[in-house]
């Protein structure tokens, strides 16, 4: 946990951020997915606006967190709305407000952009991220997810 | 997922104290509060002395005190207290009829596990404060 909130910047994540970005992932996920991060930050980081956003929390230069989101339209019915579709924060700046700070950010971005709603998904047991977001407010919103395997015996 | 009484008790008194740590209300004080059992409180406070979350004070003025982390535990940490031990996903022996209600009734309990996994009790205290929803 950071002692150091008031050291913290948030930011717009930029092409060398990559690598930090790809290790935090990485010692969070156990899984090293460089193409991913390259192809989100080609589509979300290099074209920065108030309806898509990479940010990325940074502590005396060093990366200790990003969140990336983006205002989508119409799906499923739905009015504008803020996406937030991914957030990580390294384990042991957990508690000190990074979260909090670069959800705050994206959440003023998604106003900006004129959204009055911010809606995420994520696993019913990723108890971290979504004890996270309920601590800042969100609550069950009024879509389910469901989904089905595709069995090729039965041919559904 | 049907909380038992002594549960909704154990909450509601956790959520009392937890909201002013530095209080120490008896167990009557709370049980008329919130209209319930003092009697029936009064073993739920007992249990959740006995976990570390609550602990008794003694003497004149004396009541229970909150002494949990209010933003590690999660309601679902004081619900695994009182309720029994729900069972996995067997298979159900039964008609293809139960087995079926089954399979809906797990999927309902499941999304509530998590959703009271997912709640700290500092969240909690936040909601409180927070004026409800339309």
């Amino acid at each position: 946990m950071t002692n150091h909130p008031a050291a913290l910047h948030v930011r717009p994540a930029a092409p060398d951020d990559l690598p930090a970005i790809i290790a935090l992932d990485r010692e969070v996920t156990g899984l090293e997915k460089p193409e991913y991060w390259r192809d989100l930050y080609s589509r979300y980081g290099s074209r920065d606006d108030d309806r898509r956003c990479f940010l990325v929390a940074a502590i005396g230069g060093q990366v200790e967190g990003f969140v990336i989101g983006e205002v989508r339209a119409w799906e499923f019915g739905s009015p504008p709305c803020g996406w937030i579709f991914a957030i990580q924060v390294r384990p042991r700046c957990r508690l000190g407000g990074v979260g909090t700070r670069l959800f705050e950010a994206v959440r003023d971005r998604f106003r900006a952009a004129g959204v009055d709603r911010l809606r995420t998904m994520l696993a019913r047991d990723n108890n971290v991220i979504l004890s996270f977001f309920r601590s800042q407010g969100m609550m069950a919103g009024p879509f389910l997810e469901l989904e089905m395997e595709l069995d090729a015996q039965s041919g559904r | 997922m049907k909380l038992q009484k002594a549960t909704t008790f154990a909450l509601i008194a956790v959520l009392e104290l937890a909201a002013d740590p530095q209080a120490q209300p008896s167990v009557l004080e709370i049980a008329e509060k919130h209209g319930i059992s003092a009697h029936h409180l009064a073993k739920v406070m007992r249990d959740l002395g006995r976990a570390g979350i609550v602990d008794a004070v003694r003497g004149v003025g004396g009541g229970y005190r909150f002494i949990g982390n209010p933003k590690r535990l999660t309601l679902m940490d004081i619900i695994d207290l009182f309720e029994p031990a729900r069972p996995g996903r067997a298979a159900n022996p039964g008609p293809e009829a139960a087995q079926a209600l089954q399979r809906v009734l797990d999927e309902i309990d499941e999304h509530a596990a998590a959703t009271f996994r997912s709640i700290t009790l500092s969240t909690m205290l936040k909601l409180m404060r927070a004026p409800a929803r339309a």
